[in-house]
């Protein structure tokens, strides 16, 4: 079936595409076009008493809804497992039940928050932590490692089940939500410019990727189109938002196979890239300078000669510590072979990033579909099959060449003019936004009154990578693990909203 | 490899010249720290850093602290990776409800004497996230703040600049009677 044929009503005021309310029966018939692979799962999200869907197909998205009827709907994650944990959050948040589903444990709610479906129709209740059940792994010789939510190194906090035998991981089971912020309860009645600092601190290092979505989002729906100028800008601080991470990430995991010479080196890159955002955008991460209508501010005029010569330093070094790291058979024993995350299941979970590219999932939103200034670049996106630590590696580095001769292409090119426009939407209206962030597609979704947020939902692309996580460490020792996690690298914050 | 190493014999540091001081921070901090807590501990002091809720942003700033930059170990300052072996918590974010119980256990697993660093603006009273649901408020909410560096995040400059004024204090009160 076809996305653009989905029999329901349409709501006109929903942009780019129409939003389509649809029966419990096509409902169900789009959950089997998702288990049998003919669409991706793209997002699934409460309301207060409706549930909508997004669905991928080629380069199309759609919204779906169904209205819950006595608060229930039926069950994607029943047959489609990637909906499992979105359909538990929706629970959690909004109080939409779906009966069938096998798992009805609770996912973001730990017990602490003092209210119950805090999205929904909210309900006081004393506080009291409840004991979480987690999955059975029984057998001879078996034991379990807690890990966190306190971890050792700098990172946010999560938990880590793991039950080993001997030195081999035989399940993992991750249990998150412990920064869960209620970011989109804040959002909810927040005026635009709130929402926007709040999408841009939804996980700090993409936090251009939020905002960039964010406005996306907010100009679909209020019809609104930004100078040309500030697409173009917005588009090179989206690469050197990648580039950092991209950095960071190279030597984080090379450091984990205790390389520390890479991470030593890469440290200096990244931190090069972002005195480089500084200068040219004011703010090292870049922090709220993308607002819906366009720009907080243009580049100083200082931030072209900036870039150029960060992207000659760049060309300079990065060769040789791509080399490094290509001939140091120390280090591919350590990254070769090791995580392995199963091509039909990345597709499965319509996993993006280099999670999904280094397992031959081909997806990336700016190539496949296109948002500008991407449809006026050309690039190339790295595609690998081997689907293992040093495969996630590459596509980074690949990556890292892409952005150079994107921000170049971006600096060659960059039309005049101002850097924003007011955005004055009038009446109800809702839209959503798509941006490629380093580690894959963000969704972001908005229904607007005037100049409020009435519901904004924002789908970190750590949700269909984290339930990865756990296939590709099975199998891989304890030790290994800091290592798989670190390829990922997937979003705490940014999951646990 | 060896090439690269060889390189490093002849290029300059890349090292920033140590910041002095922040005055703030020294006076917010000078009537935190107890005196004899202070002789006990000498010069190097030990980091744990706690994610109690932050987007991630904090985090990013703490670990551009250890770059060849900032490179924060010059001044005896160490991350470690358990509470128990610190001298210094680092606390990030607005404490979140899901995360209030572990911020407090990593807390009392601190030996004494221990100081609290907020880092950030949300770390402080709970920034833009301040009345949700899921949010207890800032760190002070629910451990005792020593220090508080302001920023979103707070620039690595800022943060060495705090955690420099820490230490000034530290030593001091080492070398005093």
């Amino acid at each position: 079936m076809l996305i653009e044929k989905i029999p329901g009503q349409r709501v006109e005021g929903h942009r780019p595409a129409p939003r389509v309310i649809v029966s419990p029966e096509t409902w169900r018939m789009l959950t089997g076009e998702l288990a049998s692979g003919r669409m991706t799962l793209f997002g699934l999200w409460g309301d207060a008493d409706k549930v909508h869907m997004a669905l991928l197909q080629d380069a199309s998205i759609v919204v779906v809804t169904i209205e819950c009827r006595d608060g229930k709907f039926p069950s994607v994650g029943q047959v489609h497992p990637p909906a499992i944990r979105l359909e538990r959050a929706i629970h959690d948040l909004c109080g939409s039940e779906s009966p069938d589903l096998g798992d009805q444990r609770p996912w973001l709610d730990h017990g602490r928050w003092g209210v119950k479906r805090p999205l929904g129709t909210r309900v006081e209740v004393s506080s009291i932590s409840t004991t979480y059940q987690f999955l059975p792994s029984e057998g001879e010789s078996l034991h379990q490692i807690a890990v966190g939510p306190v971890h050792a190194g700098i990172i946010e906090p999560g938990h880590f089940r793991f039950t080993v035998n001997g030195e081999t991981v035989v399940r993992l089971e991750q249990r998150l939500g412990y920064v869960h912020k209620g970011i989109e309860s804040l959002m909810a009645g927040a005026s635009i410019e709130k929402a926007s600092r709040l999408a841009g601190r939804t996980s700090g290092d993409s936090t251009v990727a939020y905002t960039l979505a964010f406005a996306n989002a907010v100009e679909a729906a209020a019809e609104v189109q930004v100078p040309p100028r500030a697409v173009f800008l917005r588009a090179l601080m989206a690469e050197l938002e990648r580039l950092a991470n991209h950095f960071g990430d190279i030597g984080a995991i090379c450091n984990d196979a205790s390389f520390v010479l890479m991470h030593a080196q890469t440290g200096i890159l990244r931190e090069r890239c972002l005195r480089a955002a500084d200068v040219c955008f004011g703010h090292r991460l870049m922090m709220d300078r993308i607002v819906p209508g366009g720009l907080a501010r243009d580049i100083a005029p200082e931030g072209q000669t900036q870039l150029r010569a960060l992207i000659a330093e760049i060309r300079k070094v990065f060769p040789q510590l791509v080399e490094l790291y290509d001939n140091t058979a120390s280090l591919q024993d350590r990254t070769v072979s090791t995580g392995f995350a199963q091509p039909s299941l990345v597709r499965q979970y319509g996993a993006g990033g280099y999670v999904g590219r280094a397992s031959g999932r081909a997806f990336d939103a700016r190539y496949n579909l296109r948002y500008a200034p991407y449809d006026q670049l050309s690039f190339d996106i790295p595609v690998l099959d081997a689907g293992d630590v040093d495969a996630r590696v590459w596509i980074r580095i690949r990556e890292v060449d892409q952005s150079l001769s994107l921000i170049e292409q971006i600096l060659d090119r960059l039309p005049g003019g101002p850097v924003g426009i007011s955005v004055d939407p009038a009446g109800g209206r809702e839209g959503f936004g798509v941006t490629e962030a380093f580690r894959g597609d963000v969704l972001v979704w908005v229904s607007l009154a005037g100049d409020r947020v009435v519901r904004c939902h924002l789908r970190d692309p750590s949700w269909f990578q984290w339930p990865l996580l756990e296939a590709a460490i099975e199998n891989n020792i304890v030790a290994d693990f800091p290592l798989c996690n670190k390829s990922f690298n997937c979003s705490y914050s940014g999951h646990d909203l | 490899m060896r090439k690269l190493l060889f390189k490093s014999l002849f290029f300059r540091p890349l090292t920033e010249a140590a910041p002095s001081p922040d005055d703030a921070g020294l006076s917010e901090l000078a009537a935190a720290v107890g005196r004899a807590a202070r002789r006990r501990l000498g010069r190097s002091l030990s980091i744990r850093e706690v994610d109690a809720g932050s987007c991630n942003g904090c985090e990013l700033e703490i670990h551009a602290l250890n770059n060849a930059y900032y490179d924060v170990e010059r001044f005896g300052l160490r991350f470690v990776a358990s509470p128990r072996h610190a001298d210094v918590l680092m606390v990030t974010g607005p404490v979140t409800k899901n995360m209030r119980e572990a911020l407090e256990r990593t807390y009392r697993a601190t030996p004494d004497p221990k100081w609290v660093v907020a880092i950030g603006d949300c770390a402080k009273d709970g920034g833009c996230f301040a009345g949700s649901y899921a949010v207890v408020g800032g760190v002070g909410d629910v451990v005792p703040v020593d220090l508080h560096i302001p920023g979103c995040p707070p620039t690595p400059t800022a943060m060495l600049k705090g955690l420099l004024a820490l230490l000034e204090q530290v030593d001091k009160a080492a070398v005093s009677p």
